[in-house]
């Protein structure tokens, strides 16, 4: 399996008044040909902007201070805007979490697909405009000719989200990256457009990296999973492996307390105790303050080890049996 | 980048070690060097406005002192009395520096007086609107809504026409000209205040009005008056010069700076520049040394602004 | 759309009705109606034929429907120095006026929306602080002020252009305006520029803000992660957004300037209303005074409604929340 993606050791820092706020702090995965990966963590784990690092959309005052970002092969990490601007919304694609924010609100559906289009390929506006059309139709929007010249306020959220995704396909990627999609949608439709965009990806063979606080989300879409703490993946591994005998005490406080043999759909509980304040990490392992498997190693970093096919930062893997209260 | 990293933790440590919040709002304040000498500015004018009877050579509206002979004199000549005119003379033989200084202390005084009466009775009718709610809030705001489409030069303009010259008069046109911009304030305060939970919540609690009113709006809308209040002074003042600039505001026998200017308009045409040019620096000086102190107290008082 | 006109419309009626009661009773209560509106030369007869002929031994109510009656049919009295209907000579110099304003908003919106828009875009360049101060400086200097020196620098100093006076009219479309001879232009030039100072500043700092703000927003990111064009997202993802309030504001500040024309005109005896109000004040011809309130009045709100039309047909949120409400 060739990597559209492979990230390597990515930091990036905010160089804020009240100090260095490290968001990514050292983060490797690689996504292939294809795959969806979930990204998973608490709000303000550092999730979105690991997908900004890759688009190279990360502002003042913050910037990737180290690392590597390597797609299909080629280094993107820093790059000059003039090269991201060719792989951005062209091989690669973001969804937003709220499409009522991200949808320009003055402009028309039309416009702002067609633009995409137009950013990328010389061909006619007439063209770009049915290939939009087309796009609306993939994503399950009933007469799209119609919803083409609405305004964004026009369309509920879901409609607006299935713009967003149809948008996002619409050069046909390599790889996408879905900040969040469902998170402000109700349930029923959330489910709708996770079936959409699974649908589109295994159609189109785009990988997709999945960005969810929800691990239930990407229980049934993802084939693999990279869970964050604090600027860091903590644990890394297949869908099943991760979900089923989580190691790092972080996952199988995301996953809840309760030992089911099959934890997919299940809701997200919130863990004991605060997030963590990115100006003030405790020395050593950032979970240490929530964490009830903390030893007196746990005042070191712990490295990235391989175990039981996935990787994985804590000293105190938990076996599944102790899962079990 | 370390460099960056050590700057910013040396400042935040320096912040940290600033106490109340009154020690914190003088430190920011001062954190800007423009508004720092903007205020010491604005305080030497206030001074001299002050001591202008001490410290000028004449008393340029004692008819005694004044010699016409002295008329038009340009800047450094030497006076009949045999001082000499640093800033030159006007038309009637004044000596423009103590003119300036007298003109000051009218203008001053006008622009302070209007400032302050403008914003008592403005927070006063926020604070009833805000007190009373409902319909007679509606009403009252829809007449600050009103009354703030028209520009207050204009309805100061429309007072004056309809009251006629004079300081009181004056004073009288500024604040009915600018009341409404104090009510507004007031009310976007309680507007904010009333947003926030714990208000609801001492609301439900069967708290009474007035306290929701005086603890909670009326603290909180301190900071915001403060800052149009010194942006409405300087207009006022500014509103001021231009009415009696035009001739219909103060009188003659009350010559402020925009009296001052007026009067050496007719000679800047044929060069005598210094009769307009003076008093003009002086009013400038005023008025933009307000603004600057007003534009960084909004900074360092919006707590929006805030990291 | 028809609804929501007509609705502004009548808002906009009650309104002027409003004033109307307003200045007939602060000219009658506030202050006296005979001084007000009988010559200050009247000897005793005179003044006694006048409270008959105004009817002001007549309950107030009556006064006040005659007042109206009178206005209603454009009759607000006659000149005491001019000896014409005041009405007729405030919009015989009314066309001098609006040439004045329409030009200075015209500068104040070339000038100052591209300065805001660079100053928004870096607002850390030493350049956009310079504009900056140069805008506090435009708020802070009163208008009279700034016009003596203009005068002393461009007309007395410099000889470039006349220092007052407006020049020869040229004929256009059936229009007459000193826009379209080269001596009009030149005598308008200075007056123009002074009134727009003030309006240059607020437009700087309208669109410097709203730049700032949408920059910020998810809308600008996202047609960043597009890859549009720097180019596009500020003329037309940004500046479309910027401009609904930008020109909400200006359009609003027409009146204003119609206002403030009162001040460049008598500096610059340009021959318009303003100038008139001021001779008109300094030589008790009251109802000149009278007049040109009920025409600014009328003249505000007539701006006021149309700036509220044009508001909802750029911005199709408005359009909707009415068709809703
Ligand atoms: N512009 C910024 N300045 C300073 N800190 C930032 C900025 N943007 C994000 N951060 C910080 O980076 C961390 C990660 O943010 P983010 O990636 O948005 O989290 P999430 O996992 O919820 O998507 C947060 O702690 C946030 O405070
Ligand atoms: S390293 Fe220690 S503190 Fe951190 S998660 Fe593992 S057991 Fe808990
Ligand atoms: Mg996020």
């Amino acid at each position: 399996m060739s990597a559209v993606l492979e990230v390597s050791g990515l930091k990036t820092h905010f160089f804020t008044h009240a100090g260095v706020v490290k968001a990514v702090d050292g983060v490797d995965f690689t996504v292939s040909k294809g795959e969806v990966m979930g990204l998973v963590g608490e709000s303000g784990s550092g999730k979105s902007i690991t997908g900004f690092s890759i688009l190279g959309l990360i502002d003042q005052p913050g910037r990737i201070v180290e690392g590597s970002i390597k797609f299909n092969g080629d280094e993107i990490a820093n790059a000059p805007e003039k090269k991201l601007k060719t792989l951005r919304g062209n091989r690669i694609s973001m969804i937003f979490q709220d499409p009522m924010m991200t949808l320009n609100p003055v402009l028309r559906v039309d416009t702002q697909m067609i633009e995409a289009i137009l950013a990328h390929e010389k061909v006619s506006k007439q063209t770009a405009w049915e290939r939009s059309r087309d796009a609306l139709g993939l994503v399950g929007i009933p007469s799209p000719e119609e919803r083409l010249q609405a305004y964004p306020h026009q369309l509920s959220g879901g409609m607006r989200q299935r713009v967003a995704i149809a948008t996002a396909f619409l050069n046909k990627p390599d790889l996408i990256i879905a900040d969040e999609p469902t998170t402000a949608l109700d349930v029923t439709i959330q489910a709708q457009i996770i079936h959409e965009a699974q649908k589109l990806t295994k159609q189109t063979g785009t990988a997709m990296i999945w960005i969810t606080h929800d691990l239930a989300v990407v229980a049934g879409l993802a084939e693999r999973i990279s869970v964050m703490y604090a600027g860091r993946i903590v644990e890394q591994g297949g869908i099943d492996d991760v979900i089923d005998r989580p190691l790092h005490p972080y996952t199988v406080g995301l996953l809840g307390s309760v030992p089911t043999a099959n934890r997919r759909g299940k809701r997200l509980f919130q863990i004991e105790g605060m997030t963590p304040n990115m100006l003030a990490l405790p020395k050593g392992c950032a979970f240490g303050p929530r964490c009830h498997a903390r030893s007196e190693a746990c005042n070191q970093q712990p490295p990235v080890e391989n175990i039981d096919r996935r990787s994985l930062r804590c000293f105190n893997p938990q076996p599944a049996a102790k899962v079990v209260k | 980048m370390s460099d960056v990293t050590s700057d910013t933790a040396l400042a935040a440590a320096k912040s940290a070690k600033v106490e109340t919040p009154f020690q914190r709002f003088r430190a920011e304040f001062f954190e800007s060097k423009i508004a720092t000498v903007a205020l010491g500015v604005f305080l030497i004018i206030v001074l001299l406005a002050i001591l202008a009877p001490w410290i000028t050579p004449q008393n340029p509206y004692d008819l005694a002192q004044v010699s016409v002979m002295d008329g038009r004199l340009p800047p450094g000549s030497e006076a009949f009395d045999g001082y000499t005119m640093w800033l030159g003379s006007d038309g009637s033989g004044r000596d423009l520096y103590s003119a300036i200084l007298y003109g000051l202390r009218i203008s001053l005084t006008v622009g302070l007086a209007s400032g302050v009466i403008a914003l008592l009775i403005g927070m006063a009718i926020g604070l009833i609107a805000a007190y009373a709610g409902g319909r007679i809030e509606a009403f009252i705001m829809r007449i600050v809504d009103l009354q703030l489409s028209f520009p207050a030069s204009l309805v100061a303009l429309m007072m004056v026409a309809a009251l006629g010259k004079g300081v009181d008069k004056i004073i009288l046109a500024l604040v009915i000209a600018q009341w409404a911009y104090y009510a507004r304030t007031v009310r976007a305060t309680a507007l904010v205040e009333r947003g926030k939970e714990y208000v609801e919540a001492a609301q439900c609690l069967g708290i009474s009005r007035s306290r929701v009113v005086f603890r909670h709006i009326l603290p909180n809308c301190m900071a915001p008056l403060i800052v149009v209040g010194t942006v409405q002074t300087a207009s006022a003042i500014s509103l001021e010069a231009t009415l009696s600039f035009l001739g219909v505001g103060l009188p003659q026998t009350e010559p402020s700076i925009g009296v001052l200017i007026a009067n050496g308009f007719e000679y800047m045409l044929s060069g005598r520049y210094w009769i307009s040019v003076f008093p003009g620096v002086a009013l400038l000086l005023t008025v933009v040394s307000i603004n600057l102190v007003g534009d960084h107290l909004r900074d360092v008082l919006n707590p929006r602004l805030r990291k | 759309m028809t609804v929501f006109i007509i609705r502004r419309m009548l808002q906009a009626l009650l309104v002027v009705f409003l004033m109307s009661v307003i200045v007939f009773f602060g000219v009658n209560i506030v202050g006296d109606p005979v001084y007000m509106l009988v010559s200050p030369d009247a000897d005793q007869a005179d003044i006694e034929a006048a409270i008959a002929r105004l009817g002001l031994d007549r309950p107030i109510w009556e006064q006040y429907w005659l007042f109206l009656k009178g206005a209603a049919q454009g009759d607000l009295g006659n000149s005491f120095i001019f000896g014409e209907p005041a009405l007729k000579l405030i919009l015989h110099h009314m066309p001098a006026t609006m040439e004045l304003a329409f030009s200075a908003l015209i500068l104040a919106i070339v000038i100052g929306i591209p300065l805001g828009l660079y100053a928004g875009l870096y607002p850390d360049s030493r350049i956009s602080k310079g504009i900056m101060a140069a805008s506090i400086f435009g708020f802070s200097l009163p208008t009279f002020w700034v016009g003596l020196m203009l005068i002393m620098l461009f007309a007395v100093e410099l000889r470039w252009v006349p220092a007052t006076g407006r020049g020869d009219l040229g004929s256009f479309l059936g229009f007459q305006s000193s826009l379209f001879t080269l001596d009009g232009l030149s005598h308008l030039f200075l007056p123009a520029l002074n009134l727009a100072l003030l309006k240059i500043s607020l437009a700087i700092r309208l669109t410097r803000a709203g730049v700032r703000e949408a920059m910020g927003q998810d809308y600008v990111k996202y047609a960043r992660a597009k890859g549009l064009s720097t180019r596009r997202i500020i003329l037309v993802h940004v500046m479309k957004n910027i401009m609904i309030p930008v020109v909400t504001v200006m359009g609003l500040e027409f009146g204003s300037l119609i206002g403030f024309s009162v001040v460049t005109e008598t500096i610059f005896a340009w021959p318009g209303m303003g100038k008139l109000l001021i001779d008109a004040i300094l030589q008790l011809d009251r109802p000149v005074v009278v007049a040109y309130l009920m025409i600014i009045v009328l003249f505000f709100v007539l701006i006021n409604l149309i700036v509220d039309i044009l508001y909802s047909i750029l911005d199709p949120r408005v359009r909707l929340q009415d068709q809703g409400a």
